[in-house]
């Protein structure tokens, strides 16, 4: 596939798996970092970006047979950009979650341990947009260069 | 997972030697915890000095980590790296975790 090249850009395949998903992380870091994304940016990228791709390497595909899994990294002045693209099963209902927070004002044992991945997706990029198209799912995430996120961290 | 587990009179400190605690690891780094906290002090501190990621499958281990000690035991963080301590604050966990800003006072204080 042909990818129009914008002024600053990059993008990068991998396997939808668990390692695929820390081999991307690594790469978009480092390609962020060259492009002079500050660190706090950064940092705020990556833990979305792996709750997304964590999402596709967990719900997407079989862990035993993971297809790939494409990152296209859009960088403007005022905007970051990521396209993620994979082939597997479609998000439950055609839909993005809420991403409400768990319940913490709980006894200890009965703390979450889990889903707080859409939460954090939803609370630090500043638009999520999905997409159910010819068997792909597409996932675009959107982040101001300045900032990040809807409050202010 | 790499763990390093000291003592310091009625103190544990982990400290975790790896840089990631993410999904890939997250049910190794639950188990290792689990080994190295089968018996000791009452109070445990995490040092995640080292740690500059923890994803939302890492703060659900580290949960876990807290869960399965007795509960007359406690688990304790120290050394937050700033990506880290922003998931606990997003996700309000540091309001479950007393969380110590280095490890060198806190050995002072196991000492005195």
């Amino acid at each position: 596939m042909k990818i129009d090249e914008p002024k600053k850009g990059f993008s990068i395949s991998v396997t939808g798996s668990m390692a695929g998903v820390r081999e991307a992380l690594t790469q978009i870091r480092n390609q962020l970092s060259d492009l002079g994304i500050s660190e706090n940016t950064c940092g705020t990228v990556e833990l979305v970006l792996a709750e997304a791709m964590n999402n596709i390497a967990e719900h997407a595909y079989e862990p035993e047979s993971p297809g790939q899994l494409h990152i296209c990294a859009r960088v403007s002045p005022s905007f970051l950009r990521f396209d993620l693209q994979d082939f597997g099963k479609p998000l439950p209902d055609q839909g993005l979650a809420l991403g409400k927070l768990p319940d913490h004002n709980v006894p200890v044992h009965d703390l979450p341990e889990g889903g707080f991945g859409w939460f954090l997706i939803r609370t630090l990029a500043a638009s999520v947009k999905y997409r159910r198209e010819n068997e792909k799912n597409q996932l675009t995430l959107s982040f101001p260069r300045k900032n990040m996120g809807k409050c202010n961290l | 997972m790499d763990l390093q587990s000291t003592y310091h009179n009625n103190l544990n400190i982990i400290t975790v030697k790896d840089a990631r605690i993410d999904a890939s690891v997250a049910i190794r780094f639950k188990d290792a915890m689990r080994a190295a906290t089968n018996e000791g002090p009452p109070l445990v501190v995490l040092n995640l000095g080292n740690v500059t990621f923890v994803d939302s499958s890492g703060l659900g281990a580290i949960i876990a980590s807290m869960k399965q000690l007795d509960s007359n035991r406690k688990l304790d963080l120290a050394c937050l790296t700033p990506d880290v301590a922003k998931v606990f604050r997003l996700t309000r966990m540091d309001s479950i975790f007393d969380i110590h800003e280095n490890i060198e006072s806190l050995k002072c204080r196991a000492a005195g």
